[in-house]
């Protein structure tokens, strides 16, 4: 999930007018930018989807990290043309929340100074190659668990973005799976590569659907919204049945002891993550959480000159134009 | 047909690629990120079509990988040009549109080659640059007729290079078109475009040399190898 801790607003406006736009919501109807909706929907998903963007952004970071270094010609390319993937869906999330009144200047801002959060996983750094294994895989893998749903979200353009993104997502999954076979089918020093990225991303990857639903006051309106459509406790066990069979296709070890399938629930019992570290991610205490911040705001503000030369020199196509006619 | 000069074509375009996606998550815009991803892409992509075509006419049981990863410095034959560093993005987007006039002056060269694989290669890539060209064209237009800082950033980034373009032209029996043939159609067009970007083309026609012969490169080269060539050289077992 790329979006976390996402608080939903209370609303204070017409009961009439809530009414009604919760009776469009409860009928499957899809809200567009012009139509009316609760300031709380609004302010809700304004954040979500730019959490959302920013994390697309924040997201290339670690991936970009190993781009330079990827083994093959062939590896490069297709690191490259996900990395450049991800960008494209952070393009397309800023579009849908400026469709809400927001600019994607101010998200920038906002992400740069500490106002608005970026996923949790960014946060954590890319040590070998097999890490861009294992971040297909799992975060990828992850993440689509949540974006499937949210096709079917009842804001319009945030859904329709969400439909171009899981293509693209479930194949970014298949090249990690894809890595982490050759990596762990690899010489010896490639299957420690392998188990020692899994060992990394495993507890990270399930924080990445948010805490426990019983601690997470706010998801009761965003579910009624039809802005978040399932519980954190549903994803993430449907996220662990789902990859322990791929873990052992693999040959890998889940690093988590207690993990045992359960018959009665038809699923696995397994360890819940750290919160205590979640927490401390969330408020920039991550193993990278600085320099990626660091990395955006350096983009940012090496890039000004570049984006005011552009904007003058626009105008002044623009102003001979009219000065021509 | 001389294996080298398909080096010449599959170096120059690895050592691009791989310069451009350094920018990859720090690009001043995320438009500027997505196509400066788009062009490395292009560039590798290229890189596997020449050094794949320059590996079986060599003949030698090597592939196009062990050619981009398991040669050294010197080995290399790209031009000095492409292996400078991105520094600011005006200077990535000169060596760009300095290297993209180059490139679809030679590309449209090739596509007429009596030899029908490097004829393919060259339709098939000056599709591509066509569009590289056009769009650091009007990025160089954009920068330097911008604001005071660009204009001054991007004659700066001019002078700068410029001094990298007479190899360009250089030409032996290695390459695989007489290169010195290209210059007047290069200096037309991007004198057209300077004019419109009001920058003004350095006087000095001195070059720098030794890139595409393998005799000099630059400091640079090598740093970029390490770090491209890391993970095949330490584990030389292991595939991927």
């Amino acid at each position: 999930m790329y979006a976390q801790m996402i608080k939903s607003e209370a609303t204070q406006d017409d009961p009439e007018k809530l009414a009604a736009f919760q009776a469009r919501i409860d009928a499957g109807d899809k809200i567009e930018p012009k139509d009316w909706m609760p300031a709380g929907y609004r302010k809700t998903l304004i954040r979500q989807i730019g959490q959302h963007a920013h994390s697309e952004i924040v997201g290339q970071l670690p991936e970009g990290n190993w781009i330079t270094r990827a083994p093959t010609l062939e590896r490069k390319a297709i690191l490259l043309a996900k990395v450049q993937d991800e960008a494209g869906h952070g393009l397309y999330l800023y579009c849908a929340a400026e469709t809400l009144g927001v600019s994607r200047d101010k998200l920038t801002e906002m992400l740069l100074d500490g106002r608005m959060k970026y996923s949790s996983i960014f946060s954590y750094p890319t040590l070998t190659w097999a890490d861009m294994g294992a971040v297909g895989w799992l975060v990828d893998g992850a993440a689509i668990m949540n974006q499937v749903p949210l096709q079917r979200t009842s804001y319009g353009p945030y859904a329709r973005s969400m439909v171009r993104i899981c293509k693209e997502e479930s194949f970014h999954q298949r090249q990690g799976f894809d890595i982490m076979m050759k990596m762990a089918n690899g010489t010896e020093a490639q299957k420690r590569m392998a188990q020692d990225a899994l060992n990394r991303f495993w507890y990270p990857s399930l924080m990445m659907f948010g805490p426990s639903d019983a601690e997470s006051v706010h998801s009761e309106q965003s579910m009624r919204w039809r802005i978040k459509m399932n519980g954190n406790d549903e994803l993430r066990q449907k996220f662990v049945d789902q990859t322990v069979p791929q873990a052992e296709y693999l040959g890998l070890t889940i690093p988590d002891e207690t993990l045992a399938w359960n018959e009665e629930k038809g699923g696995y019992d397994f360890a819940q993550p750290d919160w205590s570290e979640f927490f401390d991610v969330l408020k920039g205490n991550g193993p990278c959480s600085v320099e990626r911040i660091e990395a955006r705001q350096k983009a940012w503000d090496d890039g000004a000159w570049v984006r005011e030369a552009r904007l003058a020199h626009a105008a002044k196509k623009q102003a001979a134009k009219v000065a021509a006619e | 047909m001389s294996v080298a000069g398909l080096i010449r074509m599959g170096d120059n375009t690895l050592v691009l690629g791989q310069r451009l996606s350094e920018w990859c998550g720090h690009a001043p815009a995320l438009e500027e990120d997505i196509a400066l991803a788009n062009m490395a892409l292009d560039l590798i992509g290229q890189t596997q079509l020449w050094l794949g075509l320059a590996a079986s006419r060599e003949e030698a049981g090597r592939d196009a990988d062990a050619l981009a990863y398991h040669r050294d410095a010197w080995d290399f034959r790209n031009l000095l040009l492409v292996e400078q560093p991105n520094r600011d993005f005006g200077v990535t987007m000169m060596r760009q549109f300095l290297f993209d006039c180059w490139h679809f002056e030679v590309l449209q060269a090739l596509a007429a080659h009596p030899d029908a694989e490097v004829s393919a290669i060259a339709q098939k890539s000056v599709k591509e640059v066509t569009y590289h060209r056009e769009r650091s064209s009007d990025t160089v237009i954009a920068l330097g007729d911008g604001t005071e800082e660009s204009r001054g950033r991007m004659q700066g980034a001019l002078d700068r290079l410029w001094p990298y373009v007479g190899e360009m032209f250089s030409t032996d029996d290695d390459d695989l078109t007489d290169m010195t043939a290209l210059r007047p159609a290069f200096d037309a067009y991007a004198e057209t475009v300077f004019a419109q970007a009001t920058l003004t083309r350095p006087d000095s026609d001195f070059a720098h040399m030794g890139g595409k012969t393998g005799a000099r490169h630059s400091e640079h080269l090598g740093h970029m190898l390490a770090t491209m060539q890391v993970l095949p050289r330490s584990y030389p077992d292991a595939t991927w």
